[in-house]
């Protein structure tokens, strides 16, 4: 299949999910610990926090990625040399990456949590806190649970633009199925067919996610009826 | 460690530059793809299968894959076909500036006619009615009520589209054009300086982001003051 190609771009493909997998369980813990910030009393905390999101989804992901590596190369081997290392390091595109992409759309992510938090009832925290909960306690048994369900619609909607946007790390030159592909157009003198292939592939594993994300979300929301308009 | 700006500000008319195209590049794309995304958003909505069900596959493709494919399908895939070779538009679709601008044109249609559909969708029952109890025919009831109404109301969600497109036009530095995105690569090719380079690129991003937000507030304060909250 495409010439011989089919099996490497496949490989490309487990990579560029693996990838986005990683990445996102990074986001969801940068999420989380981004939306506490925010939420918290404390002035400089949430101060923080709003830096972070708010300078984070300002800038393209594509200057980000080439900050991370590029400045990342530059300051691992200027540490390595103060530390008396002398061979030259480089940073795996792949851990850059995933790095990468994590830190930024962890930044997505506090946004989607913070709202979610929000949405739930007051009352419920409350109520955990009579029964003599501490506050981490009323975090975890309570508002997590149900930040859940409120999160998901978000969630998905980032999830998916993660999946896509892991197209960019073939910039900084991480073998996934985009920059297969590329190798196989210039080999072959068939662009079109290589990327087209590669356009299907991403169109699959966003309908997969969609349709598995959906059926989380009703998994979620058993008990809850929507309003009838 | 320190940033050394010295080399910023002799290096400023090639991020200008950059400025000056990612501007260009933006507005020419969203220029377009708003043209397309009327039209679609239109047939999104209508009752006529054979008209909703290819905008339907349309939005659904093109918002499910990613846009650096399809910039590189534009920009690398079409000269696959002698056809395209041969054709009169060759000599547009073979340069890079042509290819990113109705690339980007393409993607933020999709993404433009999905949140016009919604906004198609969401107008109050009572003001189609009214419009039908006047005697509008179709054409007049979408002309004069439908979608000045749908317009202004997309506005706040069209508004984070345009910041997405911001972030998008980026990609073009991929495709050797020297945007923003293309002068930071530049200067750090020639300085090997990537904080100072890329960390400047970012700033000015942000600059444009801001001012960018600021510029839909006030369309928001023009054209949705009707919905904004009443002050006593």
């Amino acid at each position: 299949m495409l010439h011989g190609y089919g099996s490497s771009i496949l490989d490309g493909a487990w990579l560029s999910v693996s990838l986005a997998l990683l990445a996102m369980a990074l986001a969801i813990g940068l999420g989380l610990f981004g939306a506490a910030c925010r939420l918290s009393p404390l002035r400089w905390l949430a101060g923080l926090g709003e830096v972070y999101a708010t300078v984070v989804r300002g800038i393209p992901d594509l200057v980000l990625i080439l900050l991370v590596f590029y400045g990342g190369q530059d300051l691992v081997n200027r540490l390595a040399l103060a530390l008396g290392y002398q061979q030259y390091i480089d940073i795996n595109p792949f851990v850059a990456g995933v790095c990468t992409m994590g830190f930024i759309f962890g930044a997505y992510l506090s946004e989607t949590f913070r709202g979610a938090f929000l949405a739930i009832p007051k009352g419920q925290a409350e109520a955990g806190a009579a029964y003599g909960m501490s506050g981490l306690q009323v975090f975890w048994r309570i508002s997590l649970p149900q930040m859940v369900r409120l999160a998901l619609p978000g969630f998905t909607n980032n999830w998916l633009v993660l999946t896509k946007s892991t197209a960019l790390i073939s910039v900084i030159g991480l073998q996934d199925m985009m920059f297969k592909a590329k190798n196989a157009a210039d080999a072959t003198h068939q662009p079109f067919t290589f990327f087209l292939a590669v356009a299907a592939l991403y169109l699959l594993l966003t309908s997969v996610s969609l349709l598995l994300l959906r059926g989380v979300e009703q998994r979620y929301s058993v008990g809850f009826k929507a309003a009838e308009l | 460690m320190t940033l050394d700006y010295q080399l910023i500000w002799q290096n400023l008319p090639l991020y200008l530059n950059g400025v000056a195209l990612t501007l260009k590049v933006l507005l020419i794309s969203l220029a377009c793809g708003l043209a397309l995304a009327i039209p679609l958003a239109l047939m999104r909505v209508s009752r006529t299968c054979l008209l909703r069900y290819p905008a339907w596959l349309y939005t659904y493709v093109i918002r499910g894959t990613p846009m650096l494919v399809q910039l590189f399908l534009v920009y690398y895939g079409l000269a696959q076909f002698e056809a395209v070779r041969q054709s009169p538009l060759w000599p547009y679709l073979s340069s890079a500036t042509f290819c990113t601008c109705l690339a980007f044109a393409i993607n933020t249609s999709a993404y433009s006619a999905e949140l016009l559909a919604g906004s198609l969708r969401s107008t109050p029952r009572g003001e189609v009615e009214a419009a039908r109890a006047m005697g509008m025919s179709r054409l007049t009831l979408y002309r004069r009520i439908l979608l000045p109404s749908a317009l202004r109301r997309a506005l706040p969600q069209y508004s984070n589209e345009v910041l997405m497109m911001l972030q998008t036009t980026s990609l073009a530095s991929i495709v050797t054009l020297v945007d923003i995105t293309g002068a930071a690569k530049t200067f750090n090719a020639r300085y090997y300086l990537p904080f100072e380079a890329f960390i400047t690129a970012g700033l000015i991003y942000l600059a444009l982001t801001f001012m960018l937000v600021r510029l839909f507030k006030l369309a928001e304060r023009h054209w949705l003051a009707y919905l904004a909250p009443r002050k006593h």
